[in-house]
């Protein structure tokens, strides 16, 4: 298998011809300018060629239980109290107690002042904590604020940080300013991982999320996120393919792996199948798992597991045989 | 965190059932606006991808030509050919929204007769059939307005041959305009696969469209010759390779009928260095590989810049191994069935004597079902402008590359062909596309994609791809008396 991210600590920095792109920010706009264009329209339809692959019978069980365990669970607003993140924290450990076999999701994200009661309520169960920091979502504030926020979500215990870019500086071409902020971050993350929002519902185009990849990944992230979810469009599948395009040529240029996660909108199973075969096909097999493919979602986990007893069952029971999540 | 899984996402077989293409035993000529027992030889239709006997049709004689294109001209001059455009377009939705409403029935027909993947068959040909008799629906009542005078006349009665790659497909693209024109038609279906046709037959009977108008004779390449050189067909249409095209042409000469051909290609898709490559590898891949290559259009040859061949080939390959290659009615299958042994026979004889003459070849690592006119796609590298692959039509799933230097280069590589059918440029600089674009010698250039397909767009050959279009106005012209 390929490097792991923690096996591969970013903050060595990208090796060879790389480096050479990070070496200052004339270097880097250089190289970003120069990446090959993305096509729009052969881009949808890929995506929507991909996205008519059938996964039925057994290997739709599969993809379901798979789909599960790559869940972060999300609860992002501004009602969240312990009493939420408790709730949660169960659900994330023991998603449909009906059936023991289905797998816990992969984390639980909230926002950095719950990370203690996450971190509490989850001891021992395998279920990572992530937290969204640095002025999630907007993310206008000052370096230092944002840093602080990184700072107070790690040292209650986070497993892994969700931070956001600033859109406005990439937009006005400012590429060295996100790079450094990105970088600084992940130098405040130390051993926790750190996702990069690129918020791609605000980039304006598909050359700009695939450079905003880039950049992401050439500054140390380990994920590589599409959105906040506050903001609209937010994850699409051809978004998502740019992403998983770029983590491809990243492993394929660097050996190293990094993850995606597509964030947002991704409500139904039939939705995250398709994610799951646009993973297998742009990106690859490898990064079918939890360490390399994320879906970040607050209904989708509920409706996975009605699909589940569907399958199983051979007939639908309800919305009320899950837990509602409040 | 989870150990990776050993055994990732696979997808299981989703196959669509046989029985919702409703398969009679037997299939009988449309003539007159209704079936009845032709008198020509008995012949079965068989699925490609088994082997197995679909169903029994009766074949036409010479003499149930003569009662279709009688019928097709008392159709014409009693009705058809006087009543109004608005009436005509009636007609024409309402075969439009039939193959709408039947297209789940009709894809899987067409599947089962060609070996083509079932999803491109619903997806792809069906709508399309239907968006063709929606687009001449709305030419219907606008004839005087086509730029070909005040109220040109309709022709008279049209011939039609149709050949066994996109049956129904090609059968509404020559139909639709016919139609809207005030022509009647009587077709003939590629004897190897007939049923669509011959269920459109049924259609024009629900739509209720008057007896004789349009006329299915189910038959093989006599019945063809008779149909076409037939005194009372005003109009030929023949649509096929270009060897039976010139064949049809010479049969054809000194007769006083219009005479229109979509013939043989050899397509090709020029990349540029800046195309962006992920895009032009789907392009390319689908322009070569869409219906098993069994395209007149297909880009069987690619012509890629020397600076970024390697790099490209290299993507090339990666992405056609995911082509998935097996049973046509699985959903999942991208590649079908070629339409029959000689066909396969055909293409790798020809593939063998590119290797002979240079080429390497690579073949998808696919395991073939047992049964079945199956061939895994193949790349042909070393490829040069001298060797036979580069220079004939394969019609099949091979593609060639050849590279170029200069933009010049390629334009002069890519018409250095007897046929013209189509083209694709891929870059990122327009200027670029658009000069390239310029240059080539071709029916239709796409720019950034390929086989797109759509009814307002004129579509047609130059040089040995034949002559004539279909598709937008200009498709009026051949069945219009102008």
């Amino acid at each position: 298998m390929a490097d792991s991210p923690s096996s591969s600590p970013p903050s060595t920095g990208p090796p060879g011809e790389l480096a050479e792109a990070t070496r200052d920010e004339a270097a880097l706009t250089r190289f970003l300018r120069g990446l090959p264009g993305i096509d729009a329209v052969g881009l949808e339809q890929r995506a929507t060629a991909l996205a008519g692959r059938a996964v039925k019978g057994e290997a739709k069980l599969r993809a379901i239980d798979r789909a599960v365990g790559m869940v972060d669970l999300t609860t992002l607003e501004g009602a969240d109290n312990a009493s939420k993140v408790r709730a949660l924290a169960s659900k994330a450990r023991t998603p449909d107690s009906r059936f023991p076999d289905v797998p816990r999701v992969a984390a639980l994200c909230v926002y950095p002042d719950l990370v203690t009661e996450a971190v509490t309520a989850l001891r021992g169960s395998g279920v990572g904590v992530a937290s969204v920091a640095t002025a999630f979502p907007s993310g206008r504030s000052t370096p230092r604020a944002k840093l602080a926020e990184v700072e107070l979500a790690v040292e209650s215990g986070a497993d892994e940080v969700d931070m956001v870019i600033d859109r406005g500086a990439f937009l006005a071409g400012e590429y060295g300013r996100v790079f450094d902020e990105i970088e600084q971050v992940r130098a405040a993350c130390g051993p926790a991982h750190l996702k990069v929002i690129l918020e791609t519902g605000e980039l304006g185009g598909y050359d700009n999320v695939w450079r905003a990849s880039w950049l992401a990944l050439l500054a140390g992230a380990d994920f590589v996120k599409t959105s906040t979810g506050k903001v609209s469009p937010a994850a699409t599948l051809p978004v998502t393919h740019v992403l998983l395009r770029a983590v491809r040529e990243w492993r394929d240029r660097t050996g190293q792996s990094r993850g995606v996660k597509p964030a947002g909108g991704i409500r139904t199973t039939k939705d995250a199948i398709r994610y799951l075969v646009a993973v297998r096909e742009v990106a690859g097999p490898d990064w079918l798992t939890p360490e390399l493919f994320r879906f970040g979602a607050s209904g989708l986990l509920n409706d996975l597991l009605m699909q589940r007893e569907t399958q199983l069952h051979g007939h639908y029971s309800g919305p009320d045989q899950v837990t509602v999540d409040l | 965190m989870t150990e990776p899984d050993p055994n990732p996402l696979e997808y299981a077989p989703a196959l669509e059932s046989a029985t919702v293409a409703a398969l009679r035993e037997r299939y009988r000529p449309f003539i007159g606006g209704e079936f009845t027992d032709g008198s020509g030889a008995v012949f079965s239709s068989v699925n490609p991808a088994t082997g197995e006997t679909l169903a029994e049709i009766t074949g036409s004689a010479e003499s149930d030509v003569d009662r279709a294109v009688n019928a097709a001209e008392d159709a014409f001059r009693s009705h058809w050919g006087s009543i109004s455009g608005t009436d005509r377009a009636k007609y024409l939705f309402r075969i439009a929204r039939l193959l709408q409403e039947r297209s789940r029935e009709l894809g899987v027909l067409e599947t089962l007769d060609t070996g083509k993947p079932v999803r491109q068959a619903t997806e792809f040909d069906l709508p399309n059939a239907a968006a063709w008799f929606l687009h001449y629906a709305g030419w219907a009542d606008k004839l005087d307005h086509a730029g070909f005078g005040p109220s040109p006349a309709p022709l008279g009665v049209t011939g039609q041959v149709v050949p066994s790659n996109f049956p129904l497909l090609l059968l509404a693209q020559r139909i639709a305009p016919a139609l809207a024109c005030g022509s009647t038609v009587v077709v003939k279906p590629s004897e190897r696969t007939p049923l669509s046709a011959l269920v459109f037959g049924e259609i024009c009977e629900q739509a209720g469209l008057p007896s004789g108008t349009v006329n299915i004779l189910p038959g093989d390449s006599g019945t063809g010759a008779s149909l076409l050189t037939h005194r009372g067909v005003r109009h030929a249409v023949f649509t096929g390779s270009t060897e039976v095209g010139e064949r049809v042409r010479r049969d054809l000469a000194g007769r006083g009928k219009r005479v229109t051909s979509e013939l043989g290609g050899n397509g090709v898709n020029i990349v540029f260095a800046d195309a962006a490559p992920e895009e032009a590898v789907r392009g390319v891949v689908e322009g070569a590989f869409f219906n098993q290559g069994r395209v007149r259009c297909a880009g069987s040859r690619l012509l890629v810049e020397e600076s970024a061949a390697e790099e490209f080939v290299a993507r090339l390959r990666d992405r056609m191994a995911e082509l998935r290659v097996g049973d046509p009615m699985d959903r999942n299958t991208d590649v079908g069935s070629l339409g029959s042994t000689a066909e396969v026979e055909r293409i790798s004889e020809l593939v063998e004597r590119g290797v002979a003459e240079g080429a390497s070849r690579w073949t998808v690592p696919a395991t073939l079902p047992q049964r079945g006119d199956f061939m895994a796609p193949t790349l042909l590298t070393d490829v040069q402008q001298s060797m036979s692959v580069a220079r004939t039509e394969v019609f099949g799933p091979v593609l060639s590359v050849l590279t170029f230097r200069t933009a010049r280069e390629a334009v002069t590589k890519a018409d250095n062909t007897p046929y013209g059918l189509a083209a694709g440029v891929w870059s990122e600089k327009g200027s670029r596309a658009l000069w390239t674009a310029r240059g080539l010698r071709t029916g239709v250039v796409w720019a950034n994609t390929f086989h797109r397909f759509d009814p307002t767009a004129p579509f047609g050959g130059r040089g040995e791809s034949g002559n004539g279009h279909v598709g937008g106005a200009a498709g009026l012209e051949a069945y219009l008396d102008v």
